[in-house]
């Protein structure tokens, strides 16, 4: 999966010419880096659960990009992907991580204990704070090429997983397809339930097959942490409440990962991650830390001055509007978040965010008071 | 590089249908070939049995759905056809699309011509849900594309409006359009459009690729309603036709408007017969005799279209098997569309109504598409004829009811 590869020798038959792509519509990292060179040395390979070069590429060929963002273009379909196929990823990656190298290496640090400050985030402003990031269970394929086997077994692995929490953490599954009525009327009203994935940037990877099968979503009872199974990844974990304390936000999030660990460990799993490349997850651009912090925070004066989008990139910090990626933002709310994933550790990331947020307010506050901000303008971090 | 292809594909033909019995053999060698591509330290996929690997089907409602028990699924679950398309692949769609309240869909396509024998145990019993009883074990299905046979066929043009008959064929050798590589997807362009090239008198044309199209040429073919779109319906997408678009595909029609071919859309070609009014006879001749000649044509540089005895031509959906044909007219019925009978009187001709964009849309005013129902076990000759005579008793019912007469219900027309 997905389709038309399970007889890539077929393809042998032909030349690497005749089966190249057509990239010359195309603006995605994908199509900027597949050469036909690259395309004849890689076409003969694959990972050794059979994905092949055409199945890493498939969305990004069938998806030629958006004229604002530019998009990965590829995916992997297990943890072998980013070996086998490294001479095509290793310079996407470099391209969309601001340079990292194939040699780099990515630190990783989950103790909430590094985090500076983070508690303050003024609620009037910051309405309400999240952090996510995505886990792979080591041996298993990922959405875009698992078997309905193979995702009905990570399903039962991380339900038993899950349901072993405790204290606050303690919370019940919900699978897809069996939630009442009741329950899925909750969980959208909590904003909890996610759909079938309507992007083509997603469906043509092949990762909603079989839906609703084996997908499902987990929270603890106080509605703070969150778990979506077998969605764009084998595990997107997100923690998250109203208001600006940011810190208490991330430090559930990293007990809530590293127990979550602790008890794959139990049964003999890991997840998949390296040293290079820290968490390995579906899609290049989640790699490393895989982690998004963010805040919806009232920005309406600021979001009006000429140089919002320069402070934002100075602050390595990213908007987007509160439905999340390609939406717009409502009544001068903003979701910021930090742009980078891969290079900098969990700590770093929210520490980004913590700051960059927290001078962000400050700025409203002076335009607000009719007041300049130039004397505020960051370095470039 | 055509000769070394040729070469490719007479071999293949050897190997086609022999290496059935051998498709288990090869899958289990092309297992042993991955995992030598192991790494130190790697772990190797998993293999479920298939009782974990058997789709949930209670919600569904579709002729895969139907069909597909745990025993046939773990019976084919391991085999590939010689080009190694595989059940999962073929019933993806199905799978992903429990159904439709209204119309049961078939749930499952051929990635191949060989599909349809591998899986046979799957493929044969749908064919007889979907094609009222017709046996595929047991029956032989009658091609007949001799257009001097047809009875009548000019409608009253005072209720119809157009006419127009359309079917598949696909190029033996190559892939469907589910499973084909990029390459063969070029592969059925080029050989289609050679022969197109040759088409002369009333039926030489002119190939728009969709990928170099001008905006002019784009607009054009739109109102001539002849521009087809990148298929957003989900039955299509994620039987994974819809991959690497707009590459290899195409329209091409003749001058004079009447005859289009559609290039690797959801077949490797479609075929399409029309005109404004209600010259069926007419249509239906430029049909048959635009077919023959596309197929002379490939056959003069050695390709054939795939058909066989037992299915007919053999097209990507279970659903177009046979004759792949539909022949319909836009009719407008006012009095007898709002008559309760209508289903009745259309269902014993063997005819369908949709609305005029086609399946899946509703009627506008009281003008429908009426076309044919049954594409299998009947010739294409055949099939016409019960469209015209069926039209014709239509147009009789709207008759007699404008002039308060009464109407009769047919008898039922026997059928497979």
């Amino acid at each position: 999966m997905p389709f038309g590869n399970s007889h890539n020798k077929l393809k042998m038959n032909y030349t690497a010419e005749q089966e190249y792509p057509d990239l010359s519509q195309h603006n995605n990292h994908m199509a900027k880096v597949l050469t036909s060179e690259m395309y004849a040395n890689l076409r003969d390979k694959e990972t050794p659960s059979g994905f092949t070069l055409d199945d890493v590429i498939q969305t990004g060929v069938d998806n030629p990009g958006h004229p604002f963002i530019m998009t990965v273009g590829c995916v992997a379909g297990d943890e072998e992907t980013y070996e086998v196929f490294k001479d095509l990823l290793d310079p996407v990656i470099e391209d969309r991580h601001g340079g990292y190298k194939p040699t780099d290496k990515h630190k990783t640090d989950l103790n909430p204990e590094n985090l500076q400050g983070g508690d303050d985030l003024d609620p009037n402003y910051v309405l309400s704070s999240r952090v996510r990031t995505g886990r792979s269970i080591r041996g298993f394929c990922l959405p875009p090429h698992c078997s309905r086997g193979e995702r009905r077994a990570i399903e039962n692995l991380s339900v038993e997983a899950l349901s072993s929490l405790e204290g606050e953490l303690k919370g019940k599954y919900y699978a897809l397809k069996n939630m009442t009525e009741e329950e899925q009327q909750q969980l959208i009203d909590d904003h909890f339930l996610f759909d079938k994935p309507v992007s083509p940037l997603l469906l043509a990877s092949g990762m909603a097959r079989d839906w609703p099968d084996a997908r499902g979503i987990w929270h603890n009872d106080d509605k703070t942490f969150l778990v979506w199974v077998n969605e764009e990844d084998h595990l997107r974990v997100i923690s998250m409440q109203k208001g600006g304390n940011m810190r208490e936000v991330f430090t559930r999030f990293c007990t809530g990962l590293t127990t979550i660990e602790g008890l794959f460990k139990e049964k003999s799993h890991e997840f998949m991650w390296n040293e290079h490349l820290g968490f390995v997850l579906t899609c290049p651009s989640n790699l490393g830390t895989g982690l998004r912090a963010g805040v919806h925070v009232k920005l309406p004066n600021l979001s009006k001055n000429e140089k919002f989008g320069e402070v934002l990139k100075k602050l390595r910090l990213q908007k987007r509007g509160t439905g999340g990626v390609d939406t717009a933002a409502v009544g001068g709310v903003f979701d910021i978040s930090n742009a980078d994933r891969l290079g900098f550790s969990e700590v770093e990331l929210v520490q980004m965010v913590v700051d960059g947020v927290g001078l962000l307010v400050e700025m409203e506050k002076r335009l607000e008071g009719g007041q300049s901000i130039d004397d505020l303008m960051p370095e470039q971090k | 590089m055509a000769s070394s292809f040729a070469r490719i594909l007479s071999s293949k033909r050897n190997v086609g249908i022999l290496s059935l019995v051998g498709a288990g053999s090869l899958t289990v060698g092309f297992l042993l070939n991955r995992e030598q591509h192991v790494s130190a330290g790697a772990q190797v996929r998993r293999v479920y049995p298939p009782s974990a690997e058997y789709p949930d089907l209670r919600k569904h409602n579709n002729c895969m759905a139907s069909h597909l028990t745990p025993a046939v699924y773990a019976k084919l679950c391991d085999k590939a056809t010689p080009n190694g398309y595989t059940l999962d692949q073929a019933i993806q769609t199905g799978v992903d699309n429990p159904g439709h309240p209204f119309i049961k869909t078939v749930g499952m396509v051929a990635g191949d011509e060989e599909t349809y024998e591998v899986f046979a145990d799957l493929f044969d019993p749908v064919i007889m849900e979907r094609h009222n009883g017709y046996d595929p074990r047991k029956m032989k299905h009658p091609t007949d594309l001799d257009a001097s046979k047809i009875r009548s066929g000019l409608f009253d043009e005072k209720y119809v409006l157009s006419s127009r008959v359309r079917t598949g064929r696909s190029i033996r050798g190559l892939s469907l359009p589910p499973a084909c590589t990029r390459a063969e997807r070029r592969e059925v362009e080029r050989v289609v459009i050679n022969a197109l090239g040759g088409l002369q008198g009333d039926l030489a044309g002119k190939y728009y690729s969709l990928t170099q199209m001008t905006e002019e040429e784009q607009q054009q073919l739109i109102d001539d309603h002849f521009l087809f779109d990148k298929p957003v319906s989900p039955l299509l997408t994620c039987a994974g036709m819809a991959r690497d678009w707009p590459d290899a595909r195409g329209i091409w029609h003749n001058n004079e408007k009447t005859f289009l071919v559609w290039v690797n859309e959801e077949d490797h070609t479609r075929v399409i017969s029309m005109e404004k009014g209600g010259n069926m006879k007419r249509v239906f001749e430029r049909f048959c005799r635009g077919l023959q000649e596309v197929e002379r044509l490939i056959q003069e540089k050695g390709w054939e279209f795939m058909w066989n005895e037992r299915l007919g031509y053999v097209l990507t959906c279970p659903s177009n098997l046979g004759t792949g044909l539909r022949a319909g007219v836009h009719i407008t019925l006012p009095r007898l569309s709002k008559d309760p009978r209508f289903p009745k009187i259309l269902d014993n001709l063997r005819l369908q109504k949709r609305g005029t964009g086609g399946v899946d849309t509703a009627a506008v005013g009281s003008t429908f598409d009426i076309s044919n129902l049954d594409r299998l076990g009947q010739s294409e000759v055949q099939l016409v004829q019960t469209v015209i005579d069926g039209v014709n008793y239509l147009i009789e019912c709207e008759k007699r009811l404008e002039k308060g007469q009464d109407i009769k219900i047919p008898a039922a027309i026997k059928h497979n």
